[in-house]
This record gives structure tokens, C-alpha cells and sequence, in this order.
């Protein structure tokens, strides 16, 4: 029998909660050390425009201000006048990296032009607005269609146009496919996706080197090894030389997993002034300046069986990239390999181009592309559903990879090159249990009841495989130290997800299972090779290290006490931070004895282990990505006279593999439904043709609020993944994949009396409406 | 977003706050609630180079009947509102509008008057200070003058208070006891913006409509009654099929703003629903002898 404490796959409560819900949280801007100064920045008023003079007289002049820096000044600074930062890949055929400031054009709103430091973000903010910049406004591009135009502007003077890369995906024989097919589906589609929109913005403190002659630099950062090596490069620094942490994060989503201009800005300004600066990212600026995801144009076909078996699937896609390479290829590569996962297609093609506009760059939010491809695919499934006369489940359950074909290896490749293989799980039991749970079958009877009462209810589905758990590898080292305390120190950052919860779950399963005997430091990049929090990898990745690193430790307290206590390992147990003798009252040590112990005393021989101290530093490297997948179903009420969708009912069915904390996971859960409730029914940045943006604030850019969340069910399933030793899968990212196609397919299904054809997101009231007017339904 | 200097003062009596704004001239402005001018300071929209602050002005702070009209001072807040601040169909009317301005914490500090100086379009107190006339109280160190509610409102955010005056008071006509009032609201989320409203008020003559009053906000580029939905309504029996028409005549009838999200012609279709809905909540509103 087992006297140890379980903990993994257990609902225990965040670890994180305490310091957060008392106010005892460290967050960017709660870190004042004396003598810091304000930093703000002017950034562009327009969406292109070339300048050639900044007048600082009147800002200097100005209270409290301390200095102003433009790119000129802070160029004999920086070893490179750039941030590259994008991802490699042979298809880019326009190298459009940002400028840490704009040098002599500014290519999108918001674009940092120079730097002021004052004694507080109210002067500088003064003194950042009475720069005079001689911007001479150029032809702007706010339409990534337009921008393909051979006679369209183009986003930067040096380049003649606009096509950042053109790539493809294709596999089996799509011609053929067609040429025989029974039934033809075609579609377009307009998929928009706004901003991320953390609680706490961006931020960056940097303290120039004081006693110990290092630079420290905190971000509210995704990925603070990538910010220090960019630090290291764009400043010429020696990785000793400096030192980067995460303090508390209200948040990523993504958009924080890029390195910015301003971070290196900031941080090269305090090492010339000499004295500590903080630049806090304001909501403002948020809009403006931090990546967003934006607009995907797709126009597809689909080749079907007389009984609904797809044959084949074609088209091409146009993604709006923004100004600059924030990241790379990722969310239009991540959109196109994602179409067809779930499903068993045996043709495909797909060509793409990635197109730049003037406006903010795009990069990933929660998702990155995935949430684009889903609701394509699964409008189209819907479009043939009707077409051919079959019910939109049935069509879908026909189509699903089956368990029997797992492992399922997919004729499409990640980026890195390394296979796809759908690596466990049943999709059309996922299914099956979502439609049970959402009262499928006996669906058409209330929608029946409510349409004689003049209410119009509609119900949809959608699919969704989640690839997840990017490798290769995070580091997690795991000590006993000689207080007896466990100490947890990784490079994978925490944005609020409860990976500090999860990785001492996955270590106090191994060592007696007390997870208050546990400190978790997460965001280290002193000790730590690793890449930070994105792709729902860190319970993947980190987690693998973490239980392996547990694992060692644990056989090394155990060989430790087995030398002191005379006995053999294989009778001992870990019970309250001791090892025992099983069975035997008494017989024990604790954890503090035994690690002071393991560190060995002058001229004695260690007790019972090779190496000294209790400690291990692991990096488990997983180069398959492991596939979440579910199912989600909403229930809708759409009145046509005004065009508001209202949700009355929510299901998400879904397989992670293990979970390591089911509470946790409905955490993530329902925030990508919240998320994905957005997507489908509210956020939208609209930019105007002079690519202004035109919602700035959070008036105007609307976010989910409580009143806007409806009854959710989650129902989960646990295939294991046999890709780690945990069989763990990731989940931040699926709760916002399938949740806009399976609104619009509920809207599209509760104005079936008009024949409305749903092929956008996000839903106005006002694009509902017109496309019921359109529909002949004017009442 | 950090506002611009400004020079904050705090007067204590009506006739400091109008010493002040009459010193000040042009950039001065008030702060009653804050809840719009704060906010827009912030965003550097609004440059006031001085605020009167009007909080601490004891005699703004009150709400009372007096001649069959319901006097609101300056700093009323929106929650006062909340229960009936009379027991009469306006109370009633009042309360059940309230619910839809904003959010709970901006209702505890935003002010009943404050809503009408901003003039925003979307405002439901614009919209029932035009809908039901009210007569609006402005001080300056000249003298006093009262000044109607259509006159007032002189488009989106503008009005024709001058910035030597300090907005003192509105003052309400109460329903009789016999009308009938509804409110109609379509926004996109619970608390945002309305992208249309209509408040509808008739009077109950043995079935009859009399004294009908529609007004539109959210629609135009001012809260406003709309003549032609009234031409339809007044003299007749409340159905639901004149209430239809009625909607078409507004929606026919209305010059609706645009902005970046939303298109005129959907404001102009959502007109319709707006004082249909309107019409149906004030033939369903309780008389003044059934107690709410």
C-alpha cells in the first residue's frame, strides 16, 4: 500500500493564489528601486511617413525631464540598429525587421520614434508629445488584398512590393480529387482575430550595474531567454554580465513571447544615463504597439463523396503579416498544416501568402493561426453538410481520424521538419460525448418549441486537434536543499497559467508529496537553457524535465538514507519531507539530515551516491508535438431584427492526455472560450484606409465580459500521450479553437429560415442583420 | 495615459465654482462624476487647462418635487436612481432606465447633469431630458436662465451652455399619473454604448394615446423626439401593428450617425425596433394605481 501523498492529476489549489488575491504580487510595475526614472515613448501618428528632423528643444525645457533619445543617440549604443527576431525561414523574401527606434520612416501607428526619461510617466508622457517631428505622411497600404495589387503602394519605400512570402502546402492528387468528386463545395472566408489584450501590459526595469557589475533587466515577458540574448547581441554584452527576470505576470497570450523595441530601448538608455529606468506599456500603447493577429482571407473548395467522405481539399490564403517580422511564419504556417488534422483527407493544397500592410506587426495571440483553420474547415464541413443533405455531425463522424488509426502520422511536416503524428486519442468519441452532453439529438424539438414562439434558437458544432508542447526542451532543476525545503528553479516563464502549481504537482508526486515544502522559481535565466511560455508547451516540456529531475532526486534521497539508515532503498518511503523504513515507527530521516548528508563531509566517502547534494537539472528533449483535440458545441438565440447573437448554452468535450490538474485545465478551458467567444462575436481592430486604428480603447474594442459568458460544460476525456514519460498533452490554446466556428455554425443553423450563409468572424449584430436583409428576412 | 497639467479648484458654494469659470473663460470645464472627462483627459482628448470641481458643493447635492417637476442638482448620482426617486410613473421610468447606463461603479460616481453637459449621443439622460422636456438651470455670475432641453443639446458632445456657466439643476415634469412609459436599449454588450434607444411616454386616455412623446438616442447625432413616429401614434389605440408603423415612420424619418463599427443604414434598421420596442414596453409599463 501507498503511504505517499498523491498529487498528480490532483484539483489542489494554485500555489500562486495567496500572494496574488492579498496584493502581495510582484508585478512589473510594483518593482520601484530608488532613484528610477520614468520612460515613455513618442511613436508615430501615422501609418507611413518618412521624418528627417526631432526638435527636442521644447521637450527639454520641460519639468522633470531628463532626456530624450532618438535613434541617433542611441545608435553608437546598439550593435545592430534592428531587432531580428523572426523565426528562419527560406520563403521570406523581404528582410523587414524593426528598428529598435525608427530611423527615417515609420511604417505603421504606433511605431516608437525616440525615448524620453522624466521623473514620472506624467512628464515624460508631456514632454513625449512636445517633440516636433517633421513627418511627411507617404501612401499607406490598410488592405492586405489590396496590398498584392501590382499598382499598390508599398508598406516600406525601400521595398517595390509587398508580398513578404509566398509558400505552399500540397499532398495526394487534388486534381483528381475534383475531376471525380460527387459533390463541390466553395467558400470564402474573412477570419479576424484582434488583440490579446493581458490585464497588465508589457513593461521592462533596467538597473545599470551597481556592486556586483551586473545589469539587471525585469520584462513582463514570455520569454526572458530570448530578451537576454537579444540583449547580449544588441548591446555587446557578456551573458555574465547581465541578468533578466520575470516578476509576476498579469498575462501573455502571446503577444509577449516576442522580444520588443522598446525592451531594448529602455534598456540601453539606463546603461547610457546610468541610472534605473521603467517603461510601463499603457492600454493605449497596447492597441497600438503590441503584435496583434489580424485578418486572414481564405477561398476554398472542397471535393466530397456522393456519401460525404471528402476527397479533397484546395485553395489559398492570404494572411496581413503588419509592418514588420515580429516572429516569422508561424501563424500562417500553423493555419495551414492545422485545416486538415482531424479529419482523414487525402489530397490538399494549399497556397500562401504572407502580406504586409501598414499596421502593427502580427504574432501569435493564444492559438497562433490554429483557431483560423478550424473555423475554415469547419464551415466548409458545414457548407457540404447542407449541400449534400447530411446532418452536420454525421459528416463530421464519417471524417474524424479514427482511434483505431493512432498513432496517425499526417503527410505534412512542423517547421522544424519533423513529422506531424497525431499521437493518441478518440475524436469521434470526443464528439460523441460532446453532442450527448449538449442534447444534440433532441435539439430540433426546442428549436421547433421556440420558433412558434417567434424565437429563433440555433445549434452548432466544430472539431479541433490542438498541436501543442513545442519542443525541444525546457530546463527544470529540482534541489533538496539543506533546510530540507525542495527547491523547483526552471526557464519556463509563468503567465498566470499555474505552471509554478503545475511543475510542484509533478515533483511532490515524487518526494512525499508536500507541495507547501516546495518553492518553484520560474522564469530563471541564469542557470537555465531554455526558450520561456508559448504553443501550450510548458506542462509538455518543462513538465517531462521536472518529473525526470524529481525522479533522480528521488532515488538519491532514498540512496542516501538506505546508506544511513542501513537499509535498502526498495523498503523506504517518503512521508512528511522524511524518508522512513516501511512499517518500522520511528525509523526515519529528514530531508534537511539526509541533504546534509548528501553534500559529504572532508575525507569521507558520500553516503550512498555518486555525485554530491540532492539535486538535478534535466532537460528532457521531446521533438514531436503531442495533439490535444475535442469537441465544442454551442447553443445559441439569434434575433433577426437586430442581428444579437445570444449564447445560451456552451460545451467543450476535449482529451489533453493526463491531466495533471483537472481545475487547472478548466481554468485554461474556459479562458480560451472566453477568448474564442471574442473572436466570434466582438473583437475587432478596425483600422481605416490611412491605416488609423479606429478602436483604442476598451469602449471601443470590445471584450467578453461575465454578462457575455454563458453556462459552460466541460467534459474531459484522457487519452495518454506515449510522447512523455507523463502522457501529459497541453491545453492553453484549445478552449479558443473550435468556439468561433461553432457559434457561427449555430447562427448560421438558427437562421436557417432566412438561408443566411455565415463566412466571417467576428459576428457584428450589424453583419448578422445584413445578412438576414440580404436573405430577403427585412422584417 | 497621464492627463496634461491642469490647475484643480474646489469651491464650495455655486457662486465660487461660477467666480472661477468666469476668471477662467474658454479651457475651463467642470467635473462633476468625471466618468467621461477623466477618461478623456487621459487619453489627451481633453486639454481643460483648469477643473472646477463641484463635489464638495453641498446645495448640487439634492434631489426634490417641487412644482410638479423633479429638481436634480448637479452632483446626483446616477445611483440615486435605483429606487423611485418619486412614487409616480417618472420614478418608475427612471429607475428602470438607470440599469442600463454604464456599470455599477461608474453609476456611484457619475452625475444625472453631468450626462447632459457631455451630451454624449448615446446618453439615456440626454434622451429622456429631450423626450420629456426638461427644463436645465445654468448659473453664471450674471444671473440665472433655464434653458429646454432640445435647446440645450446642440449635437454630439456640444451644447449651448457657455463656459461661464455652471449647469445647476435639471428639472424634470413628472408623468401623470395616468401615462404610460417604456424604454427600449440594443447594445452590444450589458453596459456599453447604445448603438439605438427609444423612450416612449403617452398619456392613457380611455385606451386613447394622448400627449405621445418618442424620442430616439444612440440614432442621430443628438438625443432627440422623433415628430414623425409621434404623428403616427397620437389620437390612437395602442396595437402592436401601429407601433410597427410608427417604427418605420422614425426609421424613415431619422439622419443616423456612422462610426467605425457601425453603418448608418443599421442604425437606421435598428430605429424601428428600437421605438417598436419601446411602444410595447410603455403599453405593458404599470399605471400609476398598480404599484411596481
Amino acid at each position: 500500500m501507498r503511504n505517499e501523498k498523491a498529487t498528480f492529476g490532483q484539483s489542489v489549489r494554485r500555489v500562486e493564489d495567496r500572494a496574488l488575491l492579498t496584493g502581495k504580487g510582484r508585478y512589473l510595475d510594483d518593482l520601484q528601486p530608488p532613484g528610477c526614472l520614468s520612460v515613455a515613448f513618442a511613436r508615430s501618428p501615422y501609418a507611413h511617413a518618412s521624418f528627417t528632423t526631432i526638435d527636442k528643444d521644447a521637450a527639454l525645457a520641460m519639468p522633470g525631464v531628463i532626456a530624450v533619445m532618438s535613434h541617433a543617440d542611441l545608435a553608437p549604443h546598439l550593435r545592430n540598429d534592428r531587432l531580428v527576431v523572426g523565426l528562419p525561414s527560406a520563403a521570406i523574401t523581404l528582410k523587414v525587421d524593426r528598428p529598435v527606434l525608427a530611423i527615417d520612416e515609420v511604417v505603421h501607428v504606433g511605431e516608437p520614434v525616440a525615448l524620453v526619461i522624466a521623473e514620472n510617466r506624467a512628464a515624460a508622457e508631456d514632454a513625449a508629445e512636445a517633440l516636433d517631428i517633421d513627418y511627411e505622411p507617404l501612401d499607406v497600404v490598410s488592405d492586405c488584398r489590396a496590398a498584392l495589387e501590382p499598382d499598390s503602394p508599398t508598406v516600406h519605400q525601400s521595398h517595390d512590393h509587398n508580398c513578404l512570402a509566398s509558400f505552399g502546402f500540397s499532398f495526394g492528387d487534388v486534381d483528381q480529387a475534383f475531376a471525380d468528386a460527387a459533390h463541390i463545395v466553395r467558400r470564402s472566408f474573412d477570419v479576424h482575430r484582434g488583440a490579446a489584450m493581458s490585464l497588465e501590459g508589457r513593461g521592462v526595469l533596467a538597473v545599470p550595474p551597481d556592486l556586483d557589475g551586473v545589469l539587471s533587466v525585469w520584462s513582463s515577458t514570455q520569454t526572458p531567454q530570448a530578451l537576454k540574448t537579444q540583449l547580449c547581441q544588441m548591446l555587446g554584452l557578456d551573458p555574465l554580465g547581465i541578468k533578466v527576470r520575470t516578476p509576476d505576470l498579469g498575462g501573455g497570450f502571446g503577444p509577449k513571447l516576442v522580444t520588443y523595441p522598446e525592451e531594448i530601448a529602455t534598456t540601453a538608455a539606463a546603461l547610457k544615463i546610468g541610472r534605473p529606468l521603467k517603461w510601463v506599456e499603457d492600454r493605449r500603447e497596447h492597441f497600438v504597439a503590441t503584435a496583434q493577429e489580424r485578418d486572414q482571407l481564405w477561398d476554398m473548395e472542397m471535393a466530397l463523396e456522393a456519401d460525404g467522405r471528402i476527397r479533397g481539399l484546395r485553395g489559398a490564403l492570404i494572411h496581413d503579416h503588419g509592418a514588420y517580422t515580429a516572429r516569422g511564419l508561424n501563424i500562417p504556417y500553423g493555419s495551414a498544416v492545422t485545416v486538415p488534422l482531424p479529419y482523414n483527407i487525402n489530397a490538399y493544397k494549399l497556397d500562401v501568402q504572407v502580406v504586409l500592410t501598414n499596421k502593427v506587426p502580427v504574432a501569435p495571440l493564444r492559438g497562433a493561426g490554429q483557431p483560423q483553420a478550424a473555423f475554415v474547415m469547419e464551415r466548409m464541413l458545414d457548407a457540404a453538410a447542407e449541400t449534400i443533405g447530411m446532418d452536420r455531425s454525421e459528416i463530421r463522424a464519417l471524417n474524424l481520424v479514427r482511434a483505431d488509426q493512432m498513432p496517425c502520422v499526417k503527410p505534412l511536416k512542423l517547421r522544424g521538419g519533423t513529422n506531424i503524428t497525431l499521437d493518441s486519442g478518440d475524436y469521434p468519441a470526443t464528439q460523441a460525448l460532446a453532442l450527448d452532453k449538449a442534447g444534440w439529438q433532441e435539439f430540433p424539438a426546442r428549436q421547433k418549441a421556440a420558433l412558434a414562439e417567434g424565437r429563433y434558437l440555433g445549434i452548432g458544432l466544430a472539431n479541433y486537434v490542438e498541436g501543442t508542447g513545442r519542443g525541444p526542451y525546457e530546463t527544470v532543476s529540482v534541489e533538496v536543499q539543506r533546510t530540507g525545503r525542495i527547491l523547483v528553479t526552471t526557464g519556463a516563464a509563468a503567465m498566470g497559467q499555474g505552471t509554478e502549481t503545475m511543475l510542484a504537482q509533478i515533483v511532490a508526486e515524487q518526494l512525499g508529496g508536500d507541495m507547501a515544502n516546495i518553492t518553484v522559481r520560474t522564469g530563471d535565466t541564469t542557470g537555465s537553457l531554455g526558450f520561456g511560455g508559448f504553443n501550450s508547451r510548458q506542462t509538455v516540456v518543462a513538465g517531462a524535465s521536472a518529473h525526470q529531475a524529481a525522479c533522480t532526486v528521488r532515488e538519491k534521497l532514498l540512496a542516501v538514507a538506505a546508506d544511513l539508515l542501513e537499509a535498502d532503498a526498495a523498503d523506504l518511503e517518503i512521508v512528511d519531507n522524511t524518508v522512513a523504513l516501511k512499517g518500522v515507527r520511528g525509523r526515519h530521516l529528514p530531508f534537511a539530515d539526509l541533504a546534509g548528508a548528501a553534500l559529504g563531509l572532508p575525507g569521507f566517502k558520500l553516503p550512498g551516491i555518486k555525485q554530491p547534494g540532492l539535486l538535478s537539472s534535466d532537460q528532457v528533449v521531446i521533438d514531436d508535438m503531442t495533439y490535444s483535440n475535442g469537441t465544442a458545441v454551442a447553443e445559441v438565440e439569434v434575433d433577426p431584427r437586430t442581428g444579437q447573437v445570444c449564447l445560451l448554452n456552451f460545451v467543450l468535450a476535449h482529451d489533453c492526455g493526463r491531466m495533471v490538474n483537472p481545475k487547472l485545465v478548466d481554468g485554461q478551458i474556459l479562458g480560451g472560450i472566453a477568448h474564442g467567444i471574442g473572436n466570434a462575436l466582438y473583437e475587432q481592430m478596425v483600422f481605416d484606409e490611412d491605416g488609423q486604428p479606429l478602436t483604442t480603447t476598451l469602449a471601443d474594442y470590445l471584450l467578453v465580459s461575465a454578462a457575455e459568458m454563458p453556462q459552460i460544460h466541460i467534459v474531459h476525456t484522457e487519452s495518454p500521450s506515449p510522447l512523455n514519460a507523463l502522457g501529459v498533452k497541453g491545453v492553453g490554446e484549445s478552449g479558443v479553437i473550435p468556439t468561433a466556428p461553432a457559434i457561427a455554425s449555430a447562427v448560421e443553423n438558427a437562421l436557417a429560415p432566412f438561408g443566411v450563409s455565415i463566412t466571417s468572424a467576428p459576428l457584428s449584430p450589424q453583419t448578422v442583420r445584413r445578412a438576414v436583409r440580404q436573405a430577403g428576412g427585412a422584417a | 495615459m497621464k492627463p496634461a497639467p491642469f490647475v484643480l479648484h474646489s469651491p464650495k458654494t455655486v457662486s465660487e465654482a461660477v467666480a472661477h469659470l468666469a476668471d477662467i473663460g474658454e479651457d475651463g470645464l467642470v467635473l462633476a462624476g468625471g466618468q467621461s472627462l477623466v477618461p478623456m483627459m487621459a487619453l489627451r482628448v481633453a486639454y481643460p487647462s483648469d477643473l472646477v470641481d463641484i463635489n464638495g458643493i453641498e446645495e448640487l447635492q439634492n434631489i426634490s418635487v417641487e412644482n410638479e417637476e423633479l429638481a436634480i442638482g448637479a452632483t446626483v448620482r446616477h445611483a440615486r436612481f435605483y429606487d423611485p426617486v418619486e412614487p409616480g410613473p417618472l420614478g418608475r421610468l427612471l429607475t428602470s432606465i438607470v440599469h442600463h447606463i454604464a456599470h455599477h461603479p461608474i453609476r456611484e460616481r457619475g452625475t444625472f447633469c453631468g450626462s447632459l453637459a457631455h451630451a454624449d449621443p448615446a446618453s439615456e439622460w440626454c434622451l429622456v431630458a429631450a423626450t420629456l422636456g426638461a427644463k436645465l438651470v445654468l448659473v453664471s455670475q450674471t444671473g440665472e436662465r433655464i434653458v429646454e432641453a432640445g435647446e440645450f443639446i446642440d449635437g454630439a458632445m456640444s451644447t449651448t451652455r457657455e463656459p461661464t456657466e455652471l449647469l445647476a439643476q435639471a428639472r424634470l415634469p413628472l408623468l401623470a399619473p395616468s401615462a404610460r412609459a417604456g424604454f427600449y436599449e440594443f447594445n452590444r454588450r450589458a453596459g456599453d454604448f447604445a448603438l439605438g434607444m427609444a423612450l416612449a411616454a403617452y398619456d392613457d386616455d380611455d385606451g386613447l394615446m394622448r400627449n405621445v412623446r418618442v424620442g430616439l438616442g444612440g440614432i442621430e447625432d443628438r438625443a432627440a423626439r422623433n415628430s414623425a413616429a409621434e404623428a403616427v401614434l397620437e389620437g390612437q389605440r395602442p396595437t402592436q401593428s401601429l407601433f410597427a408603423d410608427a417604427g418605420r415612420a422614425a426609421a424613415e424619418s431619422v439622419d443616423p450617425m456612422e462610426d467605425a463599427t457601425t453603418s448608418a443604414e443599421y442604425r437606421r434598421d435598428l430605429t424601428a425596433v428600437c421605438v417598436e420596442r419601446a411602444l410595447a414596453a410603455a403599453a405593458a409599463s404599470s399605471s400609476a394605481q398598480t404599484s411596481r
